[in-house]
């Protein structure tokens, strides 16, 4: 069997597919936050909560109405990212003048709150949610056995990423946005509703986060705690990137998910921390980001 | 002058507040003062969490102390999982609030540093989340009762049915503090003991690891027979869950290993994925009519059954609430070794439990139960889980006193 630094070679590249399975929600998470900060200016703590509840929406929605992983991965981002909408409007568009840190307090205070309420509500080891039969299974790769779920959660990621990236650079209402964001006073005068525009992308970055909290919910724990064990990593994830810079949290979510991939064979110990040093590394080299303009 | 007058206004104004807190203290020297440390609001709140305070409460009231005169008051936190936020409230509540006993204490990190704190000053810690089988060896002390478990008992159980079903070469997933160390420790020592060889080990940081298909890839790497699972509560379960989706017991020829599975774990899991797991309790509330009977009484919120940590803080409490009848409240406050040693000469006697006993070095016996978790088709309904194995006797299932290296019994 061939060896690379000691290691079997099929080990290490299951493990690189693995981190690059890991690295599909950092990606997809990193995206919504990196939405709402580009445009918004807001720094989204509260979207760990948000992914939460997406996967419990889903739960819900199979539970209670009786519809399916296929209805939930349309109905729970749509669900979630109506609640997204309601929060903007009542709360989060009063601080847009304002500092970051009043958005980043309120958004974490909300977070904590959601969270509190689903933990006394349903308790915190979790409910149990089951891989849709049309993805279970798995492809014997030789080198590992593939869950054909998890190939399923990075085409849709890489999808649903490039799909977003196309909506903001390409179209209309995407040149509008970053219009808005460049100066929203010209853009009103132009007879544009930048507010509701505002809304709007909250919304949908809330939503994004309720997608990756769907396509997480069959094979993580579905419990109040997900969003917050994640959300951590996310955000060094968007800080590597450089703030608000999509193709850079997406690049960097897929690239750190295998960095992360391969801590987990050579010192697992140091798996959880990996990412924050290289977080510090970037930091100190390139204080924006790696694809964020100072 | 007016130095006077003031001393002698401030004193007109105390004087009653000076009535007030005598009665207080006199109220104080007359009440015991419980405090639950647990986990509120992590990975192990629903196996302890509300459920041990609830517990604690209920043992309070069954106990009749208070028709005896003698006050109980019940306080709780979260030290979430974190030593450093535990020993704060242990320091705090026994320096500032009057804690007479610490109850419960899940995570094996927060509990030794409790233990050292309660030692320390001379007060009395109850533990029935923890599972480090050091309280009760190298880290016991006088003020110290190792209530409901341990990796010694879970080893013993688990890993060796697990042995003698088959199962030589082991490969751990093991939780990267206190509790999931000992657990390895122990559960290794069992498989070498009974022939058995252990392949190697893989640590996951603990708190904060979710995804473990990684760690699995290396079990399935190292061709071992068991995977033994040296984590608890939410790590446990997403273990689990994601064996199943990797096909890691596809074929028969790996077997899992829960070493610690709790019955809150296997409702989250549900049946489909936790069917045929083996593994050890030593309370279930399905055993027998006295157990069903404690867990109606309970009444864990949205029909939930207690666990056998919420159970052992009810146990815990009753026997420490009979110690202190027996010793007065005066002295049961004034050392905890001595309370603790009260308890150690009194038999224990409760409807979760049964009959059972403490040893010198801190440990309460039971027997200790191998259950096997049943197919969706063989279940009643919900909570109804399990079905047993095996009854280790109360003598055999704890690792035997000399073993231990308990300084108190040298």
């Amino acid at each position: 069997m061939d060896d690379i630094f000691g290691i079997p070679a099929p080990l290490l590249f299951g493990q690189l597919l693995l981190g690059l399975i890991n690295g599909a929600f950092y990606a997809l998470l990193s995206l919504g936050l990196a939405v709402i900060f580009g445009m918004l200016n807001v720094i989204n703590f509260a979207h760990g909560a948000q992914f939460m509840m997406g996967a419990f929406v889903a739960w819900m929605l199979l539970e209670y109405a009786g519809l399916n992983y296929w209805w939930a991965l349309i109905l729970a981002p749509l669900l979630v990212g109506l609640f997204g909408v309601l929060l903007e409007r009542t709360m989060i568009a009063r601080l847009y003048k304002l500092d970051h840190l009043y958005g980043l307090l309120l958004t974490f205070g909300l977070g904590l709150i959601i969270e509190g309420i689903f933990r006394n509500q349903y308790g915190s080891s979790g409910l149990p949610y089951r891989i849709p039969p049309q993805l279970s299974g798995a492809w014997d790769l030789g080198f590992m056995f593939m869950p054909i779920y998890r190939g399923w959660v990075v085409i849709v990621a890489a999808v649903m990423c490039l799909a977003t990236w196309l909506v903001i650079e390409k179209t209309k209402i995407g040149s509008y946005l970053r219009a808005s964001t460049e100066n929203a006073a010209l853009v009103q005068a132009f007879g544009i509703n930048v507010p509701r525009l505002m809304t709007l992308t909250y919304g949908a970055g809330v939503a994004l986060a309720a997608f990756a909290g769907v396509l997480a919910a069959p094979i993580y724990s579905v419990n109040p705690q997900m969003g917050s064990n994640l959300i951590i990593i996310v955000f060094a994830v968007v800080v590597i990137g450089g703030m608000g810079s999509i193709l850079g949290s997406v690049i960097t979510g897929f690239g750190l998910g295998i960095i992360e991939g391969l801590t987990k064979v050579f010192y697992p110990e140091a798996s959880s921390t990996v990412i924050f040093v290289v977080m510090a590394i970037v930091l100190l080299a390139r204080p924006a980001g790696l694809f964020g303009r100072a | 002058m007016s130095i006077q007058r003031r001393t002698l206004l401030s004193a007109a104004a105390a004087a009653p507040l000076a009535g007030g807190m005598a009665r207080r203290a006199r109220a104080q020297a007359n009440t015991i003062k419980i405090g639950v440390l647990t986990d509120m609001s992590a990975l192990y709140r629903d196996l302890a969490g509300p459920g041990s305070l609830r517990a604690v409460q209920m043992a309070v009231q069954e106990s009749g102390i208070t028709q005896r005169g003698i006050n109980v008051e019940v306080v709780s936190a979260d030290h979430q999982n974190r030593p450093d936020v535990g020993s704060t409230v242990a320091r705090q509540w026994i320096d500032r609030d009057g804690v007479d006993v610490i109850i419960d204490v899940p995570t094996s990190s927060v509990a030794l540093a409790v233990n050292n704190i309660t030692r320390e000053k001379n007060k009395v810690m109850l533990n029935s989340g923890a599972a480090s089988s050091d309280l009760t060896g190298s880290a016991c002390t006088p003020n110290t009762i190792h209530w409901t478990y341990d990796t010694w008992m879970l080893s013993n159980s688990t890993g060796g049915a697990m042995v003698r079903a088959g199962g030589q070469s082991w490969f751990f997933i093991t939780a990267d503090y206190a509790f999931g160390h000992a657990l390895e420790r122990d559960a290794s020592e069992f498989v070498r003991g009974a022939g058995g060889r252990v392949l190697g080990s893989v640590r996951t940081p603990f708190p904060g690891t979710t995804d473990f298909s990684s760690f699995l890839l290396q079990a399935q790497a190292s061709r071992a027979q068991v995977v033994g699972l040296a984590n608890a509560g939410g790590d446990t379960i997403n273990t689990i869950k994601q064996a199943a989706e990797f096909g890691l017991t596809r074929g028969g020829r790996t077997k899992l290993a829960g070493l610690l599975v709790f019955i809150t774990d296997v409702h989250s899991l549900g049946l489909q994925t936790a069917q045929g797991l083996v593994l050890t309790e030593t309370f279930y509330w399905d055993l027998n009519d006295k157990t069903r009977g404690f867990s109606t009484r309970l009444a864990l919120p949205g029909g939930a059954k207690p666990s056998m940590v919420q159970a052992g803080c009810y146990s815990s409490v009753l026997h420490y609430l009979k110690a202190v009848g027996e010793m007065g409240v005066a002295a049961a406050k004034a050392s905890g070794a001595d309370a603790v040693a009260k308890m150690k000469a009194m038999p224990t006697e409760d409807d979760a439990f049964g009959a059972g006993s403490i040893r010198a070095d801190g440990r309460k016996i039971h027997p200790s139960y191998l259950f096997e978790v049943k197919q969706p088709s063989e279940s009643r309904g919900a909570w109804d889980y399990y079905k047993l194995l095996g009854t280790t006797p109360a003598d055999q299932a704890f690792r035997p006193v000399a073993q231990g290296g308990c300084a108190l019994v040298r």
